[in-house]
């Protein structure tokens, strides 16, 4: 009895494993491999696109393609080999994507037009889903990667560089507009209008990206909630990041640069509420942070270090909290419009604070005034910038903090550290 | 000339106040370096030490050997010797080893530490090159201080007021000036109000060689764009040049007029 049924056990199991095999080969029948070369049958990608079925991979040999405007409206897995090049001869766009689950890889894609009238763009996806661009390299493009009505996409490890001389002129690295998911990982971005611009774009990161020597913004957020953005560097660009009419973003551990420049700013906020900036690290920027407008934004363990301004409050910004920060070297530590507003500065390292502790609780027994008379004076005027460093300020600053008259007086650190924040 | 010239600084060389003049610096260079640990830093700290000591030291120790050596010069002025030589040779004579104090006292410890081989080698030599001219022309200011008063006391207080002036109320006087027009454009107005004091020139040239980052904002751009050309450069050069040239010339009309 028990032989009979382990027999027809095993006849079930082996038919099932039959169609299983079957199934599978059908499979394997239908997602192809399409290879294009310079001298294969297949020698465009175009053509390669049209020949495929959904899901085929195609694979493109090293060399040069010169095309343009590539449309690819099918799930298929494009892949490069030692990055043949793209060549779109300032003719348009790279590759116009309008599909699902597919995925581009190691593909070098060059000269981009520029036009006034149309987003031209190496890689343009709209309507995309469930995608992935994946160390891919561009270079001399009008925009690099142009993402509109996506989601759940990745952007990993690309290369996006361009040498734009004109903002009118010039387009941005990574523009991504309403769109939702999206993951935008270890690219770098240079020479481009912005690095990277978020538009009407929710719950996404940015993350491990670096974006130098852009002319406007190294990365751009606009009407967009819910993002993230942790580890990336943004360097000697026009301005490094600007925050403007979002809510709940997280800023962690990013860079800020060299932000050199008249009207330049590491990071700029505006209309911004309910954010949180930590471990960031500000180096070497005209304003570290300028906000405006900014509510609820807690400020925690930042270092700022060597900027002209290390924060700049304009007007309606209320109920910020700048906590265990390291305020180091900055020309002025804070410059402020009007009154506090319910903004709060507690147990931060300043490094111009001279006062002493006397229980050795690691706190100053004195309260800091992080708003010094100059930099008052110089809010009012800013020509008076001219006596930087001069005697007279020193004075002037010392007689001020003796006894405050000009500066908010309850403008205070309550609670100075003595000793720099590790973080 | 180049007698005395050669006389007032052997003179000096001896003088003790030379060697105090010269440790000073070496000991503020040693200790800023020790304390700092990085160039830039102590050459920032520097600028605010030169900036408001050198004319300090060059006008009251002008003022000083000058009534000093008053003897000594009456005697030179009895022998057969142009006035102008005597009193450009002393002028240079003193004007040449307080730079000299300088250039050592601080040259010495920032080459021990690697200057030469750092990026801040240009800031540092911009930094000696303003302190030599503040030298010159306070020292020049101090003759003639000396030369126009025969009373000692007249003569101390008139260097320490001349001292006070230039380096604290003109700036505070030029903020009365910006706060009151606020409302004016204001940048012509203070790029040449500052280039009329030396002492205000020559800190704007250091600190636009160091890149403070608040003085890249955005008045601070005009500042840059001016004194960052090579226009720019040669006229605030050709003012710190003029702030020697006249008062040399002064000592040399007051000196040839004068009934000693």
């Amino acid at each position: 009895m028990i032989k009979q049924l382990h027999r027809v056990f095993f006849y079930l199991k082996s038919k099932f494993l039959c169609v299983a095999l079957i199934g599978f080969m059908i499979e394997n029948i239908a997602a192809q491999k399409i290879i294009v070369c310079e001298n294969c049958e297949v020698n465009s990608l175009q053509t390669a696109i049209q020949q495929a079925e959904a899901n085929d991979t195609i694979f493109i040999k090293n060399g040069i393609y010169k095309e343009h405007d590539v449309i690819i409206d099918k799930a298929l897995h494009i892949k490069g080999e030692n990055y043949p090049v793209i060549d779109a001869e300032m003719g348009g766009m790279g590759l116009k994507i309008k599909a699902e689950n597919f995925s581009v890889e190691a593909l070098k894609i060059i000269n981009v037009g520029t036009s006034h009238t149309k987003d031209f763009a190496g890689i343009l996806i709209s309507e995309g889903k469930k995608f992935e661009l994946k160390n891919n390299i561009l270079d001399d493009v009008f925009f690099g990667i142009l993402i509109e009505r996506s989601s759940e996409g990745i952007i990993s490890g690309n290369r996006i560089e361009s040498n734009s001389k004109e903002q009118a002129t010039s387009g941005n690295g990574i523009h991504i507009w309403k769109s939702e998911n999206i993951l935008v990982k270890n690219n770098t971005v240079k020479g481009l209008r912005d690095g990277i611009y978020f538009e009407f774009v929710d719950k996404s990161k940015i993350i491990n990206n670096t974006c130098k020597n852009n002319l406007r913004y190294g990365l751009h957020f606009m009407f967009s909630n819910n993002d993230l953005y942790k580890s990336n560097v943004f360097e000697n660009n026009g301005a490094g990041v600007a925050v403007m009419y979002s809510k709940f973003i997280d800023m962690q551990h990013n860079h800020f640069r060299k932000n050199w420049g008249s009207a330049s700013y590491g990071l700029l906020l505006k209309e911004i509420t309910d954010s949180t900036l930590k471990n960031n690290n500000f180096e070497d920027n005209t304003i570290a942070i300028s906000a405006d407008n900014t509510n609820r934004i807690d400020f925690l363990e930042n270092d700022f270090k060597n900027n002209g301004y290390a924060v700049r409050i304009r007007g309606a910004v209320y109920d910020n909290k700048f906590k265990r920060n390291n305020f180091l070297y900055n020309s002025f530590d804070v410059a402020y419009t009007g009154k506090l507003n319910n903004n709060e500065f507690l147990n931060n390292y300043w490094s111009n604070y001279s006062g002493y502790d006397l229980d050795k609780d690691g706190i100053g027994d004195v309260p800091f005034r992080p708003v010094s008379l100059f930099s008052y004076v110089v809010n009012k005027t800013p020509e008076a910038i001219i006596l930087l460093r001069s005697m007279f300020i020193d004075l002037l600053n010392f007689s001020e903090k003796v006894s405050p008259i000009f500066t908010p007086a309850d403008l205070i650190d309550k609670q100075p550290k003595m000793k720099k924040i590790v973080w | 000339m180049l007698k005395i010239l050669k006389y007032s600084f052997y003179d000096l060389s001896r003088s003790r106040w030379s060697y105090v003049y010269f440790f000073f610096y070496l000991l503020l260079g040693v200790v800023l370096l020790f304390l700092n640990n990085d160039l830039s830093n102590a050459v920032i700290t520097l600028m605010n030490v030169i900036i408001i000591l050198v004319p300090l030291i060059s006008t009251i120790f002008g003022v000083m050997y000058f009534y000093n050596s008053r003897e000594f010069t009456e005697l030179l002025l009895a022998l057969p010797v142009s006035r102008n030589s005597i009193f450009l040779g002393q002028y240079f004579g003193l004007a040449i080893s307080l730079s000299t104090s300088l250039i050592l006292g601080l040259g010495l410890p920032f080459i021990a530490y690697g200057v030469l081989q750092s990026g801040a080698i240009w800031d540092f030599a911009s930094l000696l090159i303003s302190g030599v001219f503040l030298s010159l022309i306070f020292t020049a200011l101090a003759l003639n201080i000396a030369l126009s008063n025969e009373n000692k006391i007249k003569g101390f207080g008139l260097a320490i007021l001349l001292w006070l002036f230039m380096a604290i109320v003109y700036d505070g006087l030029f903020l009365v000036a910006l706060v009151y027009f606020q409302d004016y454009p204001l940048d012509k107005f203070s790029l040449i109000t500052i280039m009329l004091n030396p002492i205000d020139l020559s800190r704007i040239l250091i600190l636009l060689k160091l890149d403070i980052s608040a003085l890249l904002g955005y008045t601070g751009a005009v500042f840059k764009d001016f004194f960052g050309t090579a226009l720019g450069t040669i006229i605030s050069f050709s003012v710190l040049i003029c702030w020697v040239i006249l008062p040399v010339w002064r000592i040399k009309y007051i000196s040839e007029k004068k009934d000693f």
